[in-house]
């Protein structure tokens, strides 16, 4: 085994295999009497941590022992909360529960806070399940947002000026300040400078809002204003779309970066002066890595986000912590997403395996869809596939690749449907 | 006691299929790119949603099904774009790996 050359490690491993290593069954996962090799901590159940944890078992049949901290009872998920908000979508189908991650993969599945970590004992500390100690930590811990950026958006001006984008209580109460605007009523939609959390995201939510508006509201408007030049994600496809369908909804003023809003008038003033009112206001802050990576120490570029050894995604700060999802700086056209949150989990859990199996991590491939719907039934997408490049030490996209759709489809639609069900699986279950 | 288990213990460090054999860790990687396909086909290639599984499909087909894709000869959405970011060799991995699982 020892004896491998570095060209067939990079075969059998990265990118290549034997076919002896196919499907463990969870009944194998127990690893039966022996002590496992090690432990390993993941710090946040979404699409990233969760996705590590389950991998991790997997792959390693059973080998390592997982403990996954998570201060919410159940997975919510972000992909498909703006179908929520249009009543496209019930918002219990978007809760999914972390029992399979439990029963069927071994996982020690822990509700509760982390309060600290000592990067030095290797011990996470959390506010009521007590202290683990680790071999190694996955930090997936998402991203909080920087209120700081928006003068007057203090805790009561949060009462009623929603981001709704981290899935929730706040998904819920803005589909019901959108059930109770009047015919006629202006939601306006505010969207910070990239890099923020899907970045198709806040043009489908306007897409959505907008359909629902035409067929239960049709005088109601929907005024975007971008701090982005442009359109990021998707232009081509969302432009033809809204002058299409939305022409009398929607009006997009890009270039529009709001940096303070009054509750009381529900007003928003940008950088220029310029001021607009609204009925419903949906504003998003700048965002940055989650303030727990901040307090581990990981967080060191731009004091914003968390820079990578892009083969182990352990920190470049701190050894012995992998960190993966929107907490990372990414790579060149690499968004931060659920779909790219899940493959950066994989990556992790890989290179762990290996590391604990005695072998040297080899970096793999990684790929990115965001499927974003329209209208009630067509979506388009936007994909990539990601090569890791041995020069500049990054994965970056492969020539060719990816793409975007030719045009909204309903057969799209179903996809992103099947996509969203089959994710959540690839992830919980 | 010590004495001997000390031995033992730097014996399977010296190897690490030693070391991945007694610890139950798999003695070689599986090809962990294979994980790409599971968002949108199932874990394993396994689903029944309108994203078809291909878990368990032929060997051969598969492969034929994705260079098609990557030559833009198969109509796709999105396959055409995907598959032309893996080498036809990791398409005959893909394949094998795919056609596996049960
Ligand atoms: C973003 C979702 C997505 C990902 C990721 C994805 N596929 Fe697909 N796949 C599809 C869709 C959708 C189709 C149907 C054809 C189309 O419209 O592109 C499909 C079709 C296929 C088919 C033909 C199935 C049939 O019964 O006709 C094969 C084989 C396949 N994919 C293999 C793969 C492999 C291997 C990977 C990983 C390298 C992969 N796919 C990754 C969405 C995906």
């Amino acid at each position: 085994m020892n004896k491998f050359n570095p060209e067939r490690r990079r075969l059998l491993q990265g990118i290549g295999a034997s076919a002896a290593f196919a499907a463990v069954p969870g009944t194998a996962l127990a690893a039966k009497g022996k002590k496992p090799v090690g432990r390993v901590v993941v710090i946040g159940a979404g699409f990233g941590g969760a996705t590590a944890a389950k991998y991790l078992r997997k792959w390693s049949h059973g080998a390592i022992e997982v403990v996954l901290i998570e201060r919410q009872k159940e997975f919510i998920s972000c992909p498909t909360s703006n179908e929520v908000l249009a009543g496209h979508r019930k918002f219990e189908t978007t809760v999914h529960s972390y029992y399979n991650l439990k029963k069927h993969w071994g996982i020690k599945v822990v509700t509760a806070s982390v309060t600290d970590v000592d990067t030095e004992k290797r011990v996470v500390k959390t506010d009521k399940a007590g202290d683990f100690s680790y071999d190694r930590l996955v930090l997936s811990p998402g991203f909080d947002f920087n209120y700081d950026s928006i003068a007057g958006y203090d805790e009561k001006a949060r009462e009623t000026v929603l981001h709704a984008w981290k899935a929730g209580p706040q998904t819920l109460a803005l589909r019901k300040q959108l059930e109770d605007l009047p015919d006629g009523g202006t939601y306006v939609l505010s969207i910070p400078k990239a890099p923020y959390r899907c970045p198709p995201g806040p043009y489908e939510r306007a897409s959505l809002i907008a359909s629902y508006f035409k067929e239960h509201k049709p005088k109601s408007k929907v005024l975007v204003l971008d701090a982005n030049d442009k359109i990021i994600s998707k232009e081509k496809l969302f432009l033809s779309v809204w002058e299409k369908d939305y022409k009398e909804i929607i009006e997009y003023r890009p270039k529009w970066n709001v940096v303070a809003l009054d509750a009381a008038s529900r007003t928003v003033t940008s950088e220029l002066g310029e001021k607009v009112t609204g009925d419903v206001l949906n504003i998003l802050p700048q965002q940055r890595a989650a303030d727990i990576a901040r307090k581990i120490g990981v967080v060191n570029v731009n004091d914003r986000w968390a820079e990578v050894n892009w083969i182990t995604l352990e920190s470049t700060a701190v050894p012995k912590v992998h960190v993966l999802g929107d907490t990372l700086s990414a790579a060149p056209l690499m968004p931060k997403s659920g779909h790219m949150a899940n493959q950066h989990g994989k990556a992790v859990a890989a290179a762990i395996v290996e590391i604990f199996s005695g072998r040297e991590p080899q970096p793999t491939l990684m790929a990115n869809t965001c499927y974003s719907m329209v209208d009630g039934k067509r979506a388009i997408h936007v994909d990539s596939v990601h090569r890791y490049h041995p020069e500049k030490k990054v994965p970056l996209v492969v020539e060719g690749s990816g793409g975007v759709s030719k045009e909204a489809s309903v057969e799209e639609g179903i996809y992103t449907r099947a996509w969203a069900t089959t994710i959540w699986k690839d992830v919980l279950g | 006691m010590k004495i001997r288990t000390i031995p033992l213990t730097l014996a399977l460090l010296a190897s690490s299929a030693g070391l991945a054999q007694a610890s139950g860790l798999p003695q070689t990687p599986p090809p962990y790119f294979a994980a790409n396909c599971a968002n949108c086909h199932g874990t394993d290639g396994k689903s029944t949603a309108a994203i078809p599984g291909i878990a368990g499909k032929d060997k051969d087909w598969l492969e034929e099904v994705l260079k098609a894709y990557k030559q833009g000869t198969r109509p796709a959405t999105i396959m055409h774009q995907l598959a032309k970011g893996y080498t036809d060799e990791e398409i005959a991995i893909l394949a094998d790996y795919f056609s596996r699982q049960k």
